[in-house]
């Protein structure tokens, strides 16, 4: 890959990203896991057909993401007045002066953040899945999805809706909209698309074209 | 279950003369300065991830105590505007009896953000002397702090959601007060600080103190 002469990767040892124990490799059969022997961690976590899963719960993520951002959200009334609002709209709520910083980095963590990491996911994946060579720059890709992880909160979003209701609960009536219960979705489904994903597995899958 | 296993002692990669990348964990012989395989950049221990640990510690605790003194939520009914800060919040909806909801807040806006500040400044501390705390509990409170770190944009979310929602013209209106910005602000400082400190130190430190293992 690079110019200069690259020395070659110690492919029999595992080490732990977390507290740097270092083991000798032994893959793990489908269904089983290796676990850091010290602090726990878990190291690889293969699935069987786990790659195909992981884009069928990309790809509805994808359509549930752009459909919960545009159909309204929650409505709100008392006495006469109504209030119906987007997702998009409750993220863009600081619009006034300085506050539109934080109207973006809203909108960023609730919707453009999860979208990004299913886009950069679907990227990498689907050529690994369909036994092709990766794409170009995947792993910078996998690595920019990865670094992005702790900024999705669409889940924290959703815990959030919660507390919000129920603070106005008693001053107004509350409606949910269809893009509520599709939120509802894809939290789940964020959730097992995480729990799937086998990121020594996919490492592995990029690293392997480069030494070849 | 568990495979990766090795007979007796647990070493460490350093002192195998190996290097792990910290993004994609590729295992290079020391020397090595980016990782081949995903371009991060490999290193043995990051010295100075403990001064930025420190600075953004710093920045994090220095946006929380506006985020306290100023108004979070601006309630404007018919007849008064009331303002209200995190904890002037929570004492209103125990008042009106949704304790839970208040328990909630408390617990995401200050137990958190403050738990998270001492848990940061005592590792941070507990790697540079011995620490009568063992590895394996402060590499859990690492992860509690890294996992946790998260939550305390709840009550950014509340007030957006709240803010957004609730605009019906004259009758009641709710617009985010200034201290919703610098407690966002607070909360992406503490959660870079922890994203800055290098948890391998942890078990540096331990070597330290029992084998007296000297460290470049």
């Amino acid at each position: 890959m690079t110019a200069t002469a690259h020395p070659n990767p110690r492919e029999d040892l595992i080490v732990c990203p977390k507290c740097d124990a270092a083991y000798a490799l032994v893959r793990p059969g489908p269904g089983e896991r290796a676990v850091c022997h010290r602090c726990h961690t878990v190291l690889i976590t293969p699935r069987r057909k786990a790659g195909m899963q992981i884009i069928a719960l990309s790809v509805a993520i994808l359509v549930l993401i752009v459909a919960a951002a545009i159909f309204p959200f929650l409505s709100i009334s008392v006495g006469g007045a109504k209030n119906t609002v987007s997702v998009l709209d409750a993220a863009l709520a600081f619009s006034d002066g300085p506050m539109i910083v934080l109207s973006l980095t809203t909108a960023a963590l609730i919707i453009f953040i999860p979208l990004t990491r299913v886009l950069l996911s679907l990227y990498v994946l689907v050529p690994i899945v369909l036994d092709k060579p990766p794409a170009r720059n995947a792993a910078q890709a996998f690595r920019f999805a990865e670094a992005l992880r702790p900024w999705s909160m669409a889940e924290i979003f959703a815990i959030g809706c919660a507390v919000a209701l129920v603070k106005i609960s008693d001053l107004a009536d509350v409606g949910f909209g269809p893009a509520f219960w599709l939120f509802v979705c894809l939290v789940v489904l964020f959730v097992v698309q995480d729990n799937f994903l086998c990121r020594w597995s996919v490492w592995y899958a990029l690293g392997k074209p480069a030494k070849s | 279950m568990v495979r990766a296993r090795q007979a007796g002692k647990i070493l460490n990669a350093k002192d195998l003369g190996v290097v792990a990348c910290t993004r994609c964990a590729q295992v290079w012989p020391l020397g090595v300065t980016t990782c081949d395989r995903c371009g991060h950049r490999v290193y043995r221990r990051d010295v100075k991830s403990l001064q930025r640990v420190w600075a953004l510690w710093l920045m994090g605790l220095i946006c929380y105590v506006p985020a306290n003194l100023y108004p979070m939520l601006r309630t404007r009914t018919l007849l008064s505007v009331q303002e209200s800060t995190i904890v002037g919040g929570a004492i209103d909806l125990i008042e009106y009896g949704s304790l839970g909801v208040a328990l909630i807040i408390l617990i995401a806006s200050v137990a958190i953000p403050l738990g998270k500040f001492m848990a940061i400044a005592f590792l941070a501390i507990s790697v540079t002397r011995p620490s009568t705390v063992s590895k394996n509990q402060r590499q859990l409170l690492y992860e509690v702090v890294e996992y946790i770190g998260r939550w305390s944009m709840i009550d950014i979310f509340v007030v957006a959601i709240l803010s957004s929602l609730v605009q019906l013209n004259i009758l009641v209106a709710i617009s985010p007060g200034p201290a919703s910005l610098f407690f966002a602000l607070s909360v992406i400082f503490t959660m870079l600080s922890a994203q800055a400190f290098d948890s391998r130190m942890i078990w540096d430190a331990h070597q330290w103190r029992e084998g007296q293992t000297k460290d470049e």
